[in-house]
């Protein structure tokens, strides 16, 4: 029953969303489109939901402090765009006697996504096992400083197109020129549905529990027997491989840049992590829509005020800080008690606490007066 | 050895630019532990208000041209006017989320430092333009084929008179003392009858006034200046202050020198060890991510005890 009931739930929005896709392509949904630059904004805004939620488990639920995360990006898109241009074409072809063109280019696009998952996971190995022995702000600068240093190396590969950004193969390859744009809405938004399901579960899980406990207090954690470096780095790794998917989702769509992966990206990551309020999926996915959005919307700003519109964000920015600094959610959740219905827990066998049934990621969302008390330590 | 003598000038000379942007970090970490990401665009601001004033002095004052005056003015003035930005940014923005979570505060310098880059493209243009030259600049040799430049000397001389200056006030003066005692412990000074908010205005302008006093510099010797060079001249002088050990004077100054010297060395020497030039831009990171793993309070910033 509750497998039916799960089915239902996924086929449902998987129509949702390939109706969507339809009337974001060319062609719209019986007639009706969407104009390209609102489908660009909402494959961005998708994009970026993968890369808020991602992070937020590391910065929101594990509580340490990354400002990597488009390094991991980096990597998931120019290690994708690396096979479609220079090896998975032989595979497509040969795909497409057997099964069709269209299939064949899914399987092709999926077989990268997930190599650019395991890269960018890869690299949040290296990255986390050194440094998250670092707390607080030094983690902080080091992953900044990887990130960094990711796109300077970047920017040094010819290979990869350089500082002018990967296009196609470079000479003197013989195979396919360009990346081939893959990339649709309905991809963004089957990977933005698996990537908010896999940090759901996680962050209810036991894992998520020692995660939290990480969160909320290291020492207790630790002498409470959690392995916390295992912890982290596993949290650390997780959250590089989907932002690797972002990544490859991106590589495949506007072709790889080594300016559109510089540090004020990281910035804009955590700026909708911590908009939304910190700790909470459905905040992060908030945070992103208003932070894809928001600029968008000052375009519409007349005149003379027009050119100032960035400066009107900044202060918008500002000013939420100051008014709400615990973010838009405040670390809890929005419409998630549906979910929660479909696979409730059986009579009894209720974690210790969550006398309401909910979970202990909704109820303690990091508070100011807490990370004062921290700092007074 | 005239290529190393003169790759170390250069090194140096980068590397007090750098020194001078790093110790208004420094300072503000070491009395609010608040990165303040906008320190960077301080830099850039700096290095407009004495465009500004160089052209203001020139039409009205009659100091056309190079002169030790004009030079002096447009110094002061663009000193004086970061340090007003410095402690309005810190009275409007830092001052009402400083209770709140380390992330709010980052969220806040970020959201300062993107107000000041877009307030200044929007009125004067994403493009670079010249910054008047109000030195003679020549250059003199030294032994063998090393040259120093007079705006290099400049720089060096300022730049010591300045971290003199700034040894002077946090250790002989009683706003220093405070500045100190602040560091040290917040409440325990508010206790003792300090006005901290007051201090940590303070210090805010203190360290404007040394990355203005960096941005005119950098534009005596390199004279083209535009709205985002705060972006990565700023995060190397972050990096800097990290690597002596963030909230420690002399480490932000040993930072910087070394940052700048390994650069122009990776510049000047990476080709033979088979490193790009263009790799300069990584030597600072990947100096600070070795630091942070052996080291990770940065290379002073156990051993001295006082922090700023």
């Amino acid at each position: 029953m509750k497998f039916l009931k799960r089915l239902l739930v996924a086929v449902v929005i998987g129509l949702v969303l390939y109706a969507l896709n339809l009337a974001m392509s060319k062609e719209g949904l019986f007639g009706i489109g969407v104009p390209l630059y609102q489908v660009d904004l909402w494959k961005l805004a998708g994009i970026n939901v993968i890369l808020a939620v991602s992070l937020n488990l590391i910065n929101g639920f594990t509580g340490q402090f990354s400002i990597g995360h488009v390094g991991f990006m980096a990597v998931g898109a120019y290690s994708s765009t690396f096979m479609t241009v220079y090896y998975t074409q032989g595979l497509e072809q040969s795909l497409a006697g057997a099964v069709g063109a269209g299939v064949a280019a899914a399987i092709v696009f999926l077989l990268v996504i997930i190599v650019g998952a395991i890269a960018a996971a890869i690299a949040g190995l290296i990255v986390g096992i050194p440094t998250l022995r670092l707390r607080g702000d030094y983690l902080a600068i080091a992953t900044l400083g990887f990130a960094e240093i990711i796109r300077i190396v970047i920017v040094n590969t010819n290979r990869i197109g350089a500082a002018t950004g990967f296009r196609g193969a470079v000479d003197p390859w013989p195979g396919r020129v360009t990346i081939p744009a893959y990339t649709n809405f309905l991809w963004i938004g089957i990977f933005d549905v698996v990537t908010i399901v896999i940090i759901y579960n996680i962050v209810n899980s036991d894992t998520g529990r020692a995660l939290i406990s990480i969160r909320e207090d290291e020492l207790a954690a630790q002498a409470m027997g959690v392995n916390t470096t295992r912890y982290k780095v596993t949290a650390f790794v997780i959250s590089a491989a989907l932002a690797g998917v972002a990544g490859a989702l991106y590589g495949h769509w506007r072709l790889p840049h080594p300016a559109d992966f510089t540090f004020v990206r990281s910035f804009e990551i955590i700026i909708m992590i911590v908009l939304g309020g910190m700790g909470s999926i459905t905040g992060a996915v908030l945070g992103a829509l208003v932070i894809t959005f928001l600029p968008e919307l000052l375009r519409q700003l007349p005149g003379e005020v027009y050119n100032y519109r960035l400066v009107i964000y900044a202060a918008l920015l500002i000013l939420i800080m100051i008014t709400r600094p615990q973010g838009m959610l405040g670390g809890r959740e929005i419409g998630f008690n549906w979910l929660k219905r479909a696979q409730r827990r059986p009579e009894g066998d209720t974690a210790v606490g969550a006398d309401k049934g909910v979970p202990i990621a909704e109820r303690d969302a990091p508070t100011a007066d807490h990370a004062k008390e921290v700092e007074n330590r | 050895m005239d290529t190393f003598v003169q790759q170390l000038i250069n090194g140096l000379n980068i590397g007090a630019i750098y020194a001078l942007i790093a110790l208004g970090y420094t300072m503000v970490y070491g009395i609010l532990r608040l990165i303040n990401f906008a320190h960077g665009d301080i830099y850039m601001v700096g290095a407009f208000a004495g465009y500004g004033l160089a052209y203001f002095i020139a039409a009205n004052l009659g100091l056309a041209g190079a002169s030790w005056g004009a030079l002096l003015i447009v110094l002061v003035g663009a000193m004086i006017t970061a340090a007003l930005v410095g402690m309005a940014i810190e009275r409007f923005a830092y001052r009402p989320v400083r209770k709140y979570s380390r992330m709010t505060t980052l969220i806040t310098a970020i959201g300062v430092s993107l107000l000041i880059e877009n307030l200044f493209v929007a009125r004067y243009g994403g493009m670079g333009r010249g910054f008047p030259q109000l030195l003679n600049d020549r250059t003199y040799q030294l032994f063998g084929n090393a040259a120093i430049s007079k705006s290099q000397i400049l720089i060096f001389v300022v730049s010591i008179a300045l971290m003199l200056l700034l040894q002077w006030i946090i250790y002989k003066t009683r706003v220093g003392t405070a500045m100190r005692a602040v560091s040290f412990n917040l409440n325990s000074s508010k206790l003792m009858g300090i006005n901290t908010d007051a201090i940590i205005t303070f210090t805010f302008a203190l360290g404007s006034a040394l990355a203005a006093a960096a941005g005119v510099l950098t534009a005596q010797y390199s004279p083209t200046i535009d709205p985002l060079m705060g972006i990565t001249t700023g995060l190397k002088a972050f990096v800097a202050a990290v690597l002596g050990g963030i909230g420690n004077i002399p480490g932000a100054v040993l930072g910087g020198l070394l940052i700048g010297v390994a650069e122009t060395m990776v510049v000047g020497y990476g080709a033979n060890v088979g490193i790009a030039s263009t790799y300069r831009d990584a030597v600072a990171f990947a100096i600070l991510i070795l630091v942070l793993l052996l080291r990770p309070s940065g290379l002073l910033g156990s051993t001295v005890q006082e922090k700023v």
